[in-house]
């Protein structure tokens, strides 16, 4: 891999409205860590709509201050969801 | 689901149920006195959708295939198909009635109708068949899918705070997809606000599919049945909706939104906004459909505003309602109840800070608050007459008007559940009794329709229920012959106006010549006196003979706290309901072995606390008589100290005591011992009036012949026992 290593967020366990609040805070912080970086969401084990529009928002902040957003890793869960979203792994619409 | 959680549920259910089938009946009755309210057609088709739904998730299949029909024959109402009248009300009225049946039904454990239920199902539904699109559709037409797939189009946006209340949006979608085939989904983003201005846990954003399925329309909304309330949820068969897409106009981009599954852009919202406060003319069925679907995406936009409109919300919410188990506000009360009395021991030590003083207040706040938690309005059960009396008189053949005032005065709910089946009596026995027929009512010059009144008004501490009729009066003359008859009055006595008309409330009275279906059998009057007695409560009548007859109950607000007046015979506290008692006075020397004294040149017979409970020691040389008032009627208890006003928590006595009479319940006194609240009118009923019961009804003057036998013993100045 060429260029900097990108700043990386492990998220694990629940990303649900239970956790919601304190994930959302955590990735506000996080978006603050560089110009690139990478969310690793294997650890996912349950997602639920609380936890897609936390993703769903860092996303959009990303691309509003510019900076370079990558969710890896997708977990079942995650892969789940987002097929009953009809959202690609990168969050856009996918019809 | 446990076994538990299904209870509960049920039970949910079962509250639910019942109130939609008041909601119901209320609906149809309004719809009757004005026929042209969209709205209350609306509100009838949706309380039956709602019950057929909730009752499908039961898996209770007679409920659903019962209120199928109605909620077929209200949608044909509820697109101008089918015309409001009286027939179709009075087909839809016992259905509600058969409703109610079905779900007590279940609430006794069973699961299907009887062959019964079955029966009357058949005929009311027999009897609908004529208002059914399509009139020969058989009695039992099955939710008939259109054959195949059909594809719908669903925009659905949950309300702000669906994922707070443990909501999950994706798992409907997730629940859809088991139903039919998701051919196309858009996960609208477009309300996301800015991540650092985000509530994390409010809902932004929305679903639009496109839903192939072979599910039928009621199917689909039935998921949504839980959420409908603050959602939005829009349901339309991909054909009609590209006709409606074809007739907008050019600025509304519903067609898009539903189509595409696309945006709602700022502009486009700002438009409908304004196209709101504008107001927008009516007469446009597709431009409604637009504003109400603009209108509904506010709340989303309105969660992504500042804190300070949150606050706005948060104050909307105030005045929604909670449902909480009644045990828990029992527990509740009764340990407000527990804080009263020790407050008021409190209040017994003298000189007491200014801290004190304040807990005082707000003990007495928070009792008021308490209290108030468990008052409702007795406007429902009032409204419930209106189908009384629409059903009286159509079997009776009576022009009524009912007018109902003074529904929002509150009462304590237990009262109101228990007032209910007297006040129904009396209501029909107005109709039946009271109010003439109508050819009648022109013979004497009267206007043809009669007129009930049911007003609920506070009065003093207590509420005031009057049930006044413009009829006939009571007729003096034939009660008195009836009395006389029935053994209950001597003939040749002289009654007052007022002793004559509280005869109705004897037992077996009954002076209607012809036993009519609707009462006249005899039972009635003395059954609602005694309801009334039992919740502390006064019946009175008044009446003007040929203009008709006021029927008054006076009731506590409440069961669970009594202002109490508090006295002692020997060691026992006995609390006398402060309501009960008129004046406290000496017991004049030289009345022992009496039972009468003399108050203010009258007769007043009285009966010694110390006897009735069977209290040893001496009496001490000054005793005290506590007046009270019963049934209009004075009498005296005779105690040995007097020691004031306080405040009462009544507890019930326990069950190895439910037999004890002459007291209605206990309560305990702040230093800690027990005082026994005292059922007057038992007390009363027993050992005052016991000469007029122990003759067997014989002569109703025969405590009245007793008292002028005392007199004859009493020292001079007594006089004759007419203020009875």
């Amino acid at each position: 891999m060429t260029g900097p290593v990108p700043a990386r967020l492990e998220i694990e366990g629940e990303l649900t409205i239970i956790s919601a609040a304190e994930h959302h805070e955590r990735l506000l912080r996080f978006l603050t860590g560089g110009p690139d970086l990478e969310i690793g969401l294997s650890g996912v084990i349950e997602l639920d709509t609380a936890g897609l529009q936390v993703l769903l928002m860092a996303r959009h902040e990303a691309r509003r201050r510019d900076l370079r957003l990558r969710l890896t890793e997708h977990s079942p869960a995650v892969r789940d969801v987002l097929a009953l979203a009809w959202l690609t792994p990168d969050l856009e619409a996918a019809a | 689901m446990n076994d538990d959680d299904f209870r509960d549920a049920l039970d949910t259910f079962l509250t639910e149920a019942r109130e939609l089938v008041q909601d119901f009946e209320e609906g149809l009755l309004e719809l009757e006195s004005a026929p042209d309210g969209p709205e209350a057609v609306r509100a009838l088709f949706r309380a039956m959708h709602t019950l057929k739904g909730s009752a499908g998730l039961f898996g209770l299949n007679h409920l659903v295939s019962f209120t199928h029909v109605l909620e077929s024959v209200l949608d044909e109402l509820r697109e101008g198909r089918l015309q409001v009248s009286a027939g179709l009300v009075s087909a839809l009225l016992p259905c509600a009635d058969h409703i109610t049946a079905l779900v007590d039904g279940v609430a006794e454990g069973r699961q299907e109708s009887t062959a019964a239920e079955q029966e009357v199902s058949a005929r009311l539904l027999a009897g609908l068949a004529p208002f059914q699109a399509g009139a020969v559709s058989p009695p039992h037409p099955a939710p008939a899918p259109p054959s195949g797939p059909r594809t719908w189009l669903l925009s659905i946006q949950f309300g702000p705070d669906c994922l707070r209340n443990g909501m999950d949006p994706l798992s409907f979608v997730r629940y859809l997809a088991r139903m039919g085939t998701v051919t196309r989904l858009v996960t609208r983003t477009d309300a996301l606000p800015r991540a650092d201005e985000a509530d994390p846990e409010v809902c932004y954003l929305g679903f639009d599919l496109e839903f192939t399925s072979d599910a039928s329309k009621a199917d689909i909304e039935s998921v949504f049945e839980f959420v409908r309330d603050d959602s939005t949820i829009r349901i339309l068969p991909s054909d009609e909706a590209a006709e409606l897409i074809a007739a907008l106009e050019e600025e509304d981009r519903l067609g898009d939104l539903l189509r595409r599954g696309g945006v709602v852009t700022d502009r486009e919202l700002a438009a409908a906004l304004a196209k709101q406060h504008a107001g927008e003319s009516a007469g446009r069925p597709l431009g409604e459909i637009l504003v109400e679907e603009q209108i509904v995406q506010r709340p989303v936009v309105e969660a992504a505003l500042s804190k300070q409109r949150k606050t706005a919300e948060g104050r909307v919410q105030d005045t929604q309602t909670i449902r909480v188990f009644a045990s828990r506000l029992d527990k509740l009360i009764d340990l407000v109840g527990e804080l009263v009395i020790a407050q008021s021991g409190v209040a017994l030590v003298d000189g007491h800070s200014e801290e004190q003083a304040h807990v005082l207040r707000l003990v007495e706040e928070v009792r008021h608050t308490a209290l108030s938690l468990r008052m409702v309005p007795i406007g429902t059960t009032l409204r419930r007459f209106e189908r009384v009396v629409r059903d009286v008189c159509v079997e009776l053949g009576k022009d009524v008007d009912l007018v109902i005032t003074g529904g929002d005065a509150e009462m304590d709910k237990a009262l109101v559940e228990r007032i209910g089946d007297p006040l129904t009596h009396l209501v029909r026995n107005a109709l039946d009794h009271g109010i003439e027929t109508r050819a009648e009512r022109e013979r004497l010059g009267k206007p043809p329709r009669g007129r009930l009144a049911l007003n609920a008004s506070h009065d003093a501490g207590s509420i005031v229920i009057e049930i006044s009729d413009d009829g006939r009066g009571l007729d003096r003359e034939r009660i008195l012959a009836k009395a006389v008859e029935r053994g209950l009055v001597a003939r040749g006595d002289t009654l007052s106006d007022q002793e004559v008309f509280a005869l109705i409330f004897e037992p077996g009275f009954s002076t209607a010549e012809t036993v009519s279906n609707l009462s006249g059998r005899g039972v009635g009057m003395d059954v609602v006196r005694g309801a009334v007695t039992a919740l502390r409560g006064s019946i009175d009548v008044q009446t003007t003979p040929g203009a008709g007859t006021v029927m008054q109950i006076r009731l506590p607000l409440t069961l669970a706290i009594i202002d109490g007046f508090l006295v002692c015979a020997g060691d026992t506290h006995f609390i006398v309901p402060l309501d009960r008692v008129v004046e406290c006075v000496e017991l004049p020397a030289g009345a022992s072995g009496r039972q009468f004294m003399d108050l203010r040149e009258q007769a007043l017979p009285f009966v010694r606390l110390r006897e009735v409970f069977g209290l040893g020691g001496q009496p001490p040389r000054r005793q005290s008589v506590v007046v009270i008032e019963h049934a209009g009627q004075r009498a005296g208890l005779v105690v040995d100290q007097l020691l004031g006003q306080s405040q009462t928590v009544i507890k019930p006595l326990g069950k190895l005591f439910q037999d004890v009479r002459c007291v209605g319940g206990s309560t305990i006194l702040g230093n800690g011992s027990i005082a026994l609240i005292l059922d007057i009118d038992a007390l009363v009923s027993q050992y005052i009036a016991r000469d007029r019961r122990a003759q067997n009804r014989s002569n109703l003057l025969s405590s009245m012949a007793d008292m002028s036998s005392a007199e004859r013993l009493a020292p001079a100045g007594t006089s004759a026992g007419a203020g009875r």
